[in-house]
């Protein structure tokens, strides 16, 4: 079955090439992923392409921290205090009705084409996912469980720790996902815009020269980036809810 | 363990006592003027229809829901099992046993109360790797292993099936035998009343209706057609007993 599942991609990557080898495909339109293959190579062994990828990592793992710190702040505070939820809850849900890519003019007036710019979208793309789960999360918890809590004795801090954060945990790593998601998106926005750096510089870098080898390469990367993170949060996934029966595989 | 000789109820301090209780909600009153004792070793079965009053005195003795008139008087915190096992689900079978137990050999004890439930292998198990009965015995053991001067039953084996709670009512019996705490179990099931009780109230309307001290050593129990009547229940088709 793993192996029927790997069938149609490699397929059609063969096609692909057969079809630029042949001819059929003129190379401005679409490179040979042979030829994609060579210039990741030729950049990889130059340094720049590992310079480039790292300023990108970097930018969205500042982004995701920032972001992501606030937005679990928040959504703990909001979680746990029904005036903090009267506060602030609606002022963070109209923001958040704004597609957080409309903002990015008034971001440049107010950032500039910096770094600031760049980490500060991700983080606001990535806060309100973790904000929301968050929420949701401390709000789910079984009330028959925090009863038994009080029954046993424990005392607020300790009911927080032993009860509502790991029963709150599947949907705030539920948040985390659609965070990694998300600040990808904004990152390949933020950089397209006055970058001096990263993947999405070398795309924009590219299409100036018409490298479509380089464009296929940068978008290839995006891709090959999105899985990892997401493999990443699967892992987190796995190993914090082992006891989850939708999770992990406990015993 | 072993077993000391019971002194004299009244040399002692009570596992709980319940004076003039009082409970509504809004203008319908719940539990009405009620007075309750309960000796330490003492297992008391509450019987009553669904809405009588039974689980609010029961919450109520637990601490759970406020009261509106009365005094409790319990010398320590009850430990509560509910009709679910309430375990919780992210703990392994010590941690949850253990939930709340403020004691550097808390492993020590939890293993030591498990083994007790018949579960003693299983301290690092997880709570969905068990069967309705187990969870419930694990939920027994994290009631007992805070060594309870006082313990409320909430008709914890009403979702058990029929076998699993013959053999629940032997293993209560004698954990209780051990520990000796105060009991009292809630329930709507006659049978698991006349098999534990030492003494069994009915309630009825938010007061105690009935009560009968159970002679357990030869003397003729109650007539299970008796606690029916009591309950509303087969006046016209007595069962034979």
């Amino acid at each position: 079955m793993l192996l029927l599942s790997w069938l149609a991609p490699v397929v059609l990557l063969i096609v692909w090439e057969l079809l630029a080898q042949a001819g059929w495909l003129s190379p401005q339109v679409l490179p040979a992923p042979s030829k994609v293959v060579r210039t990741a190579f030729k950049l990889a062994t130059s340094g720049s392409l590992l310079n480039d990828l790292g300023a990108s990592l970097l930018r969205a793992t500042a982004g995701f921290a920032i972001g992501g710190s606030v937005g679990f702040a928040l959504g703990i505070l909001v979680g746990f205090s029904r005036i903090a939820e009267a506060a602030i809850d609606r002022s963070i849900q109209m923001i958040r009705a704004i597609p957080f890519l409309a903002a990015l003019p008034l971001v440049i007036v107010w950032l500039g084409v910096g770094e600031a710019q760049k980490i500060f979208l991700v983080a606001l793309g990535v806060a309100f996912p973790i904000y929301i789960n968050t929420t949701l999360g401390i709000r789910q918890v079984d009330p028959k469980l925090l009863e038994l809590g009080r029954v046993q004795g424990l005392g607020t801090l300790e009911l927080i720790r032993r009860v509502i954060l790991p029963g709150a945990l599947p949907s705030i790593l539920t948040g985390v996902r659609y965070a990694l998601a998300t600040a990808w998106l904004a990152l390949v926005v933020a950089e397209t815009i006055g970058a001096q750096s990263g993947i999405g510089f070398l795309a924009m870098d590219a299409r100036e020269f018409l490298r479509t080898d380089v464009i296929v390469l940068t978008i290839a990367i995006y891709a090959l980036i999105g899985v990892a993170a997401d493999g990443i949060a699967r892992t987190l996934e796995r190993r914090l809810l082992a006891w989850h029966p939708n999770y992990g595989s406990a015993r | 363990m072993t077993l000391h000789a019971v002194p004299s109820p009244a040399a002692i301090a009570p596992a709980v006592a319940v004076t003039g209780l009082h409970r509504a909600y809004g203008s319908r009153v719940v539990i009405e003027n009620l007075n309750l004792r309960i000796e330490r070793g003492e297992f008391v079965v509450l019987l009553g229809e669904s809405g009588c009053g039974k689980t609010t005195l029961l919450r109520a003795l637990a601490g759970l829901d406020a009261i509106d008139g009365g005094r409790i008087t319990a010398p320590r915190r009850p430990a509560v099992v509910f009709q679910e096992h309430r375990l919780l689900p992210w703990d392994s079978l010590w941690r949850n046993v253990s939930l709340g137990l403020n004691a550097t050999d808390a492993r020590q004890r939890a293993a030591t109360a498990l083994t007790e439930v018949g579960l003693g292998g299983r301290l690092d198990d997880w709570p969905r790797n068990l069967s309705g009965g187990q969870a419930q015995r694990v939920a027994l053991a994290r009631a007992l292993v805070q060594e309870p001067e006082l313990l409320l039953l909430d008709e914890p084996f009403a979702a058990l099936d029929a076998l699993t709670r013959i053999r629940m009512h032997d293993l209560v019996r004698e954990l209780v035998a051990v520990h000796r705490p105060g009991v009292l179990l809630v329930t709507h099931d006659v049978d698991e009343a006349i098999a534990l009780a030492d003494r069994i109230l009915v309630m009825r309307e938010g007061r105690i209706a009935f009560e009968h001290r159970m002679k357990r050593n030869g003397a003729a129990p109650i007539a299970r057609t008796d606690l029916l009547a009591e309950l509303g229940v087969g006046t016209s088709h007595p069962i034979p007993a």
